[in-house]
């Protein structure tokens, strides 16, 4: 049995974690949050993908690595605990959806921009007043689309988006240029990442693969997208933790006290329920395994619960100095938002759940 | 990654298993009947010798010991394999599994010789006798004294939740030998015959209706000096040498427990407060994903740490989740359940439908399994303490004399 990281995808992780400590993390958060900020940390950006984190899933035919979607969680794990002020996810989960379904031309045509870092890429998934995210409104039609996408994480910095839209067969990515699409910035709950409202209107674009392509890629973004919120919830169980370790109340250390200690365990049950359900999702990326569907789900509502239970509880257990702008806590909590939004929430992907294991179940019987 | 076996696992596990087809044979469908006590124990005993003749006992213990001296992974390829039958289980668990490795680690080399064999054979059963009625979760406040006499010690004391101790020969019970200390330093074990004069063996009725535990009471018991397991006064130490041997137990769902699938079809079968079937409610379905969440990421944990053990590396902390996850897991699953069935799901006995009968005994056991080794209260303790580093609770009585009361 291997049910484990392989030890370069762990070093990989290890040095990630290592840079973005040193480079990223709350300080530089709290600059970013900042109006007049830039939408990230150009310097960075640049020194991430010198060090070829970019490039780690991009076939060595277009310049890439070719390492396995077990590195990427690792980066987007590190990413998520250090709220490193890159589009480094958003360009994941696009590279994921070229590698998965792109033609040889369109992945020669981005992939090898992206590998650089030289082209930027963003996910336009949410739509405005969507409240069942498989009833996409954005339509395809001739080689174009038309609707509104919003809120898109890091648009504004992007140089193409994978835009979910429908098509004959019902939702299915696409890749759009973004030098002449109409963007513009939307305030969102998360003051460090940016987001935007990308308005297509008839505008030119090219379909990524099939419906249903755009079902297995859903599998794939909800594991990656499982390991930054892993990260994030790490990050702000290790912030109620250092923190109980050192409050003192009652002439006693919180820590001590159980209805704080118990909280803490909590958090670490749910994060590790969480990595139980991603690694299940990788493993069954990387041998194509029949399970994909209900681990990737699973690992998106077990990292959701994990994320939002951190985030909370880590700013009740710093009682009112948690509430504060001065204070951390903030980032993770904001985050969380920003996390739920970015793929849809909780309660959809259970439902996703939930339907996956009743097919299992009609095909086992 | 792959959820497969090593080419040597995989050889083992042919063997074990071409074994079991022969030998297990008997064992391929569950008995009609539950065994009585002395049947459970004769089939007990016969399937604990054929195992040993085969090799199959003591997996990972030393070969000097009488063990194969193999790793965790045979051991538990051993189980895996095993499951598929329904062979008799549980009479020698806490005896090969805690007492007799706390016996090979602390014993003198006597006392060792005669009893190890026996015991992995299954001539022997062995009980643990150290839970008491005002030492559960606080075990280190044992109030059952052992007092020198010459070469003997003189136990007198009551014991609690002792598993097995009715069908045992043999026990090992700690004991406060110095009440002067504070409490976790005046302990010491002792092996203790459970058939010797004044020992009294009085079953307990649980909530369940079933009887897995005991009373002992301890009424002028004498033992050698020579049983003595450590030294004088290191009982605590000794005491988590056992506790440590259960941690290493892997912990799951217990077998009979319904999981996702029994809510799934049950809802199949009832209606929504709304008049559509129940399988359609979002309530439902929000609680099928999160049974499965629960139940198989407790699974996928395990399988993280059998990773780790078959590759020869000590598994992380991650497995402490186990227990404290799956037993409120299985209480509200049938609880969530047997509300869907309505009065269906309160009738019991000869007229109640059989899978909501198994949702009642799930509901009623699960609420032991929140509390048998190890409260949720106190798992989380143990994750807060030993794997976040969160100080320990407050203990006013810790450095205190123990037979200096602390005010309450």
């Amino acid at each position: 049995m291997n049910f484990d990281f392989s030890d370069e995808a762990k070093e990989l992780g290890e040095q990630a974690k290592k840079l973005l400590a040193e480079r990223a993390g709350t300080g530089p958060a709290r600059k970013a949050m900042a109006a007049d900020a830039p939408a990230m940390d150009a310097a960075l950006w640049a020194e991430i993908s010198e060090l070829g984190w970019t490039a780690a899933r991009v076939p060595e035919a277009h310049g890439g690595l070719g390492l396995s979607v077990e590195e990427v969680a690792q980066l987007a794990e590190a990413a998520g605990g250090s709220l490193a002020h890159v589009p480094l996810v958003s360009t994941l989960l696009a590279t994921e959806a070229l590698v998965l379904a792109g033609t040889e031309a369109q992945q020669a045509k981005y992939l090898p921009g992206i590998a650089s870092g030289a082209i930027i890429a963003c996910v336009a998934w949410s739509e405005p007043g969507a409240v069942n995210p498989a009833n996409v409104k954005t339509i395809a039609k001739g080689g174009t689309l038309t609707g509104v996408k919003q809120p898109v994480a890091d648009l504004a910095l992007a140089h193409v988006a994978i835009v979910v839209a429908a098509g004959e067969d019902g939702p299915q990515l696409h890749i759009v240029d973004l030098a002449d699409a109409d963007t513009a910035a939307v305030e969102t709950v998360d003051l460090v990442r940016r987001h935007g409202t990308l308005t297509l209107k008839a505008t030119p674009a090219e379909a990524l693969g099939t419906a249903g392509d755009y079902q297995d890629w859903l599998d794939r973004a909800a594991v990656i997208l499982a390991y930054e919120a892993i990260g994030t919830a790490g990050a702000a169980m290790a912030m109620t933790v250092d923190y109980a370790k050192t409050r003192v109340a009652f002439g006693q250390k919180i820590g001590r006290y159980q209805a704080v200690k118990h909280k803490c365990a909590d958090m670490y049950i749910k994060l590790e329920l969480a990595r139980a359900h991603a690694l299940h999702g990788l493993a069954m990326i990387g041998t194509n395994g029949a399970e994909l569907r209900q681990a990737a789900a699973a690992a998106r509502v077990a990292s959701l619960d994990a994320l939002a239970y951190c985030a909370e509880e880590n700013v009740q257990l710093h009682g009112g100095i948690g509430f504060t702008w001065e204070s951390d806590c903030q980032f993770y909590y904001r985050r969380n938002r920003a996390l739920v939004a970015a793929l849809g929430p909780r309660g959809w992907w259970a439902e996703r759940l939930v339907r996956a294991l009743e097919q299992r179940n009609r095909a086992a019987a | 990654m792959d959820f497969n076996d090593t080419a040597a696992e995989a050889e083992f596990r042919a063997t074990v298993r071409a074994w079991l087809e022969v030998n297990a044979a008997d064992y391929r469908e569950p008995p009609e009947e539950n065994w009585k006590l002395p049947e459970f124990i004769a089939r007990s005993k016969a399937w604990q010798a054929k195992k040993h003749a085969a090799g199959y006992t003591g997996i990972t213990w030393p070969k000097m010991f009488g063990g194969q001296g193999l790793t965790p992974m045979h051991s538990i390829i051993y189980g895996q394999e095993e499951s598929r039958f329904h062979v008799p289980q549980g009479l020698y668990s806490i005896g090969l599994g805690m007492c007799i490795p706390t016996v090979f680690t602390h014993g003198q080399p006597e006392v060792i010789q005669r009893y190890v064999p026996k015991a992995l054979l299954g001539e022997e059963v062995w009980c643990q006798l150290f839970s008491e009625p005002a030492a559960g979760s606080d075990l280190a406040g044992i109030r059952t004294k052992a007092v020198k006499d010459g070469d003997e010690w003189v136990i007198d004391g009551q014991k609690v939740w002792t598993s097995f101790a009715h069908a045992s020969d043999y026990g090992i019970v700690v004991c406060r030998t110095d009440p002067s200390m504070p409490k976790h330093k005046g302990l010491t074990m002792f092996i203790v015959n459970m058939k010797a004069p004044g020992v009294t063996v009085k079953g307990i009725k649980q909530m369940s209706g079933g009887s897995d535990f005991n009373e002992v009471f301890f009424d002028g018991v004498r033992v050698a000096d020579s049983h003595r397991l450590g030294a004088v006064g290191d009982g605590w130490k000794v005491a988590l040498t056992t506790l440590m041997h259960e941690r290493l137990a892997v912990g799951g769902k217990p077998r009979y427990a319904p999981g996702y699938e029994t809510l799934m079809k049950l809802a199949r079968g009832v209606d929504a407060p709304d008049g559509n079937p129940a399988i359609a409610a979002s309530d439902v379905r929000q609680k099928i994903a999160q049974t499965y969440i629960n139940d198989q990421g407790i699974k996928l944990t395990q399988m993280r740490a059998l990773s780790a053990l078959s590759k020869g590396q000590v598994p992380g902390p991650e497995q402490s989740i186990s227990k404290v996850v799956v037993a409120k897991t299985m209480q509200d699953l049938a609880s969530f359940a047997l509300d869907m069935a309505g009065g269906d799901g309160f009738v019991a006995g000869a007229d109640a439908d059989p899978e909501l009968a198994k949702l009642q005994g799930s509901y009623i056991g699960s609420a032991g399994l929140r509390i048998a080794g190890g409260t949720d209260e106190i798992l989380r303790n143990i994750i807060a303490e030993r794997v976040l580093g969160l100080p320990g609770d407050m203990r006013p009585d810790k450095d205190t004399p123990f037979n200096q009361a602390v005010p309450a």
